[in-house]
Formats: C-alpha cells, sequence, structure tokens
C-alpha cells in the first residue's frame, strides 16, 4: 500500500476499536478476542488497510495487542495500522506485526515524540502525527507549524518525512460551523507547504448528528480535493466509501475510471450471485 | 407582555436555542419585575432539561443541544450577579475538567451549564488537564465536588492517575470526586475509587446534588 498525492484514495477501516462498543469492551477486558473476526470480515471489501485498536482501561491492552495483530493478519493481507496511546502496546504491536506498519499515532508533545518515534524507528514503521501539543491550535497556520515539528524531529530519529502522515484534526462540525473550513485550510498548507501525507478520524467530523454517512462521504470528497490522501473511517458503508472512490476518479486519481467501473462490476456480479 | 407569557417565551426560546431573544426576555423579565429566580427554575431549568431529555431519546442533535446550552450561558450571565445579590448561595462548588491526554469537551461543558444553571459555582479547567493542575486548582477554589471527564477508552485510566495525585496531595478526602464521558460506566467508577459516575448531564446535576447532601449531613452528625 503507497498512500500519496495522485495516487487512490487509502481507505482505512475503523471499526477495530473499543470505543463506544460496550460489548466488544466487555470481551477485551475477558481477553476474547473473537469479535474480530466479524470487523474484519465487514471491513475488508472495501478497505485498503485496517486500524486495530483494543484499549480499554480495565483489559490488559499490551497482550491484546501482542495477540491481536497476528490475529488480524491471519484473517486478512491487508497492511495495518497499530492504534493505542500505550507506548507498550504499540511496541507488541509492532514486534507482532509481519511488514511495514503504520503506528497511530504521536503528537507534537516533547515527551510523546521522544517515547514513540524511536521505536517507529527500531521496526521501520511509519508514524501518523497528531496536529497537535497540549492543547489543539484553532489557527491552521499554528496546526501546520505542530506538523512540522513531528516531520523534523521525526528525520532526527532517521524516519523520512513520507513515513510520516500527519492528521489536521478532523473536528466536529456539529460543535464548531468552522471545524471543516478549518480542517480544509489546513490540508492545504500541509500539503503546499510541506508536501506529507494525511490522514484524519473521519468519522469525527459528523459526530452527534442525523445522516452520518452522506456527512461522512461529502466531508470527505471535499477533503480529498484539497489534498487529503487517506482516512481512518467507516469502511463498512458502501456510501462512504463510494463517495471517496468517486472523488478518486473525479479528481484523475482513477485514470478512466477503471477501479469505478472495475467495482461496478464487483457490485453487479454480487447482485447477480 | 405576562410575567407568564415571558416565562413561556424563555422557555421555547432556549429549547431551540435562540440566544439573543432569549437574553432580551431576560431583560424583559428583569424590567417587568419577574424575578431571576423564578425565570431560571420555571423557565430556563426546565427548558435545558427538556432539550436533555430529547437529546436522550435521539429526538435533538449535538447542535441543538450545544445552542440551548448557549442560550441558557445567555441568560446565565445576566442572572448570575443578580441571584448573589439576593443572598441565594451557591449550592456547592465545582471544578471540572477534561484528563490529561483528552482534549474532547463537548459532554463536559454540557455538565458545566447545566451545574451552573442549578446553582453550582464551576471551575471550569479546560482540556488536557494534568493531575498536578487538578490538586493546584482543588487547593485554590476548595470545591465541594472535581469532576473529572474522558472521552476516550485510552485516557480513562487518567481517573486513577487523578485519584492518585489528590491521594498523594492530601486532599483526597476533602473533595468530592466525579467521573463521566461516552466510554465510563460505573463500574469503571467504582474500579478506580470514584465517589460517582453520572450516564448524562442533567443525571450529573442531580447526582451532584445527592453527594454534597449526604457529606454535609455525615458532617453535622
Amino acid at each position: 500500500m503507497v498512500i500519496g498525492p495522485g495516487r487512490p484514495f487509502c481507505v482505512i477501516g475503523e471499526r477495530i476499536n473499543p470505543t463506544g462498543r460496550k460489548k466488544f469492551q466487555a470481551q477485551l477486558q475477558q481477553g476474547d478476542l473473537s469479535r474480530i473476526e466479524i470487523d474484519v470480515a465487514q471491513q475488508t471489501p472495501l478497505a485498503d488497510m485496517l486500524d486495530v485498536n483494543v484499549g480499554d482501561p480495565l483489559a490488559d491492552e499490551i497482550e491484546l495487542m501482542r495477540q491481536a495483530i497476528p490475529l488480524v493478519q491471519s484473517l486478512t493481507d491487508l497492511p495495518l495500522v497499530i492504534d493505542s496511546s500505550v507506548i507498550e502496546a504499540l511496541e507488541a504491536g509492532l514486534s507482532a506485526y509481519q511488514g511495514k506498519a503504520l503506528v497511530n499515532s504521536v503528537t507534537g508533545e516533547d515527551e510523546r515524540l521522544e517515547a514513540i518515534l524511536p521505536i517507529v524507528a527500531k521496526h521501520g514503521a511509519a508514524v501518523i502525527g497528531l496536529a497537535n501539543d497540549d492543547e489543539i491550535p484553532m489557527e491552521p497556520e499554528r496546526r501546520l507549524e505542530v506538523a512540522k515539528k513531528i516531520v523534523s524531529v521525526a528525520g532526527d530519529h532517521g524516519i523520512k518525512p513520507e513515513d510520516v502522515v500527519i492528521d489536521p484534526l478532523a473536528m466536529p462540525v456539529g460543535a464548531e460551523p468552522r471545524a471543516v473550513t478549518l480542517f480544509v485550510e489546513t490540508l492545504k498548507l500541509l500539503r503546499d507547504e510541506l508536501g506529507v501525507n494525511t490522514t484524519c478520524g473521519a468519522s469525527n467530523t459528523s459526530f452527534g448528528l442525523p445522516g452520518r454517512e452522506t456527512l461522512g462521504g461529502s466531508f470527505l470528497a471535499i477533503a480529498a480535493s484539497h489534498g487529503l490522501t487517506s482516512a481512518i473511517m467507516d469502511a463498512r458503508s458502501v456510501e462512504v466509501v463510494e463517495a471517496v472512490r468517486a472523488s478518486d476518479f473525479l479528481l484523475g486519481k482513477d485514470e478512466w475510471g477503471s477501479n469505478w467501473i472495475a467495482a461496478y462490476r464487483r457490485k453487479q456480479a454480487a447482485a447477480a450471485a | 407582555m405576562t410575567h407568564e407569557e415571558i416565562l413561556q417565551g424563555l422557555y421555547d426560546h432556549t429549547l431551540i436555542g435562540n440566544a439573543p431573544e432569549v437574553k432580551d426576555l431576560v431583560n424583559q423579565g428583569l424590567a417587568d419585575g419577574l424575578g431571576p429566580e423564578s425565570m431560571l427554575y420555571d423557565a430556563l431549568i426546565p427548558s435545558l432539561e427538556e432539550v436533555g431529555a430529547r437529546f436522550e431519546r435521539g429526538d435533538y442533535f449535538v447542535p441543538e443541544m450545544l445552542i440551548a446550552a448557549r442560550a441558557m450561558q445567555g441568560a446565565l450571565d445576566i442572572l448570575r450577579p443578580l441571584l448573589a445579590e439576593t443572598g441565594a448561595k451557591p449550592i456547592g462548588t465545582y471544578v471540572m475538567g477534561t484528563v490529561k491526554g483528552d482534549v474532547h469537551d463537548i459532554g463536559k461543558n454540557l455538565v458545566n451549564i447545566m451545574l451552573e444553571g442549578a446553582g453550582f459555582t464551576v471551575y471550569d479547567l479546560g482540556v488536557n488537564v494534568a493531575p498536578e493542575k487538578f490538586v493546584e486548582m482543588i487547593n485554590e477554589h476548595q470545591p465541594d465536588i472535581v469532576g473529572f471527564s474522558a472521552f476516550l477508552t485510552t485516557t480513562m485510566p487518567m481517573f486513577k492517575a487523578n485519584i492518585n495525585a489528590l491521594q498523594k496531595a492530601g486532599i483526597r478526602d476533602a473533595v468530592i470526586v466525579m467521573v463521566g464521558g461516552a466510554p465510563v460506566t460505573q463500574e469503571y467508577a467504582d474500579a478506580v475509587g470514584a465517589d460517582g459516575y453520572a450516564a448524562d448531564a442533567s443525571t450529573a446535576v442531580r447526582l451532584a446534588k445527592d453527594l454534597i447532601e449526604k457529606r454535609r449531613s455525615a458532617v453535622a452528625v
């Protein structure tokens, strides 16, 4: 999987994550990872990568991550994003992973950078950098500054700029009317001044709102047109993913619409079967 | 406009988050001799409670909740000093913050407004609040209650870290600890040794009152 401008958008499935899933949380607390099989099956038809987060404060996250990574890799060939705020869990996931992983995530805070980047470098992984430090800057220029710092410190650790994917921070538009315009401004700055790949937690945008899939699809199409190259998103939703694939075609990243047309034929064949 | 009409107007316009109209009606009510308590308890609080109930039922969405809260906040800005003048003592003092590593504040802000509406004095420390900061602010404000908010499963362990910091500072027993946030459960609140957990803003207010009541009667004995 190569993420980059000019290439098709990278859809990262967000589903393997206990946030907001009380039942999955309870299972994780029992050390039960069986639900992951369903989560993988629901996402693999449309996703390009899968995010794996098994964090629960009442569970042994490090051990869960150690087991979850080989489990997911036994179920799919898609590359994975290893997602945790616990350094030891990231390390456990990276050690268990076959291939080049993407680590989710580091912020611009010095202590996080110094703790996480050496592990990323050691495992030859790539890393998502959130454009915030101890607060979330509301000005795009300040988010750009944080992003520059992350890329620069990553470089000090031997991590190349192309292995740093910046998250400009997608925030709920239901709580801040300017959330998406700020996001888009930040994307443009990142693309034009830093030239890095970008990602975001796309579902944040539609938090607390009706019609989340329609909002999600429109948001991603807008974001893609301003340079967003990947997103951690609802890969179970045909509507959201199709909006992304359509934007690839419309923005010239799917020449002659060959992916678009192939996906249409797969759908037709599936419907006929 | 009769007092009834003003109260009804306050209720209706808070419900739809019409902040300018709510502010006008509060000023009109004051000019017409309508009591600040009446506007608060007979119109604004019931309205915001209805907003909360609609949200819980899934009939209201986040933006509607936020603009209603903002309308309420505008009214409180006018009424607060007047309520203080009448000698109405705050029900209690609350220090509130989102824990370190977490920057989510929608839920926390709603609870703050509900608390203020109910007569609490609230000191909001914002987001990504370190344990030391909580300790410092508790020492400064001597609140009845401290509230820790977390939206991520990954930041919930900060509840325990905060409680440990209070213990270390020798102030754990001086303050009631309440926790909340989308992924938080009663079970988890108990596990970290919090005194209270509420699933939504109106429950949080009721619980805050109950816990203070309990503590005061316990102290009196």
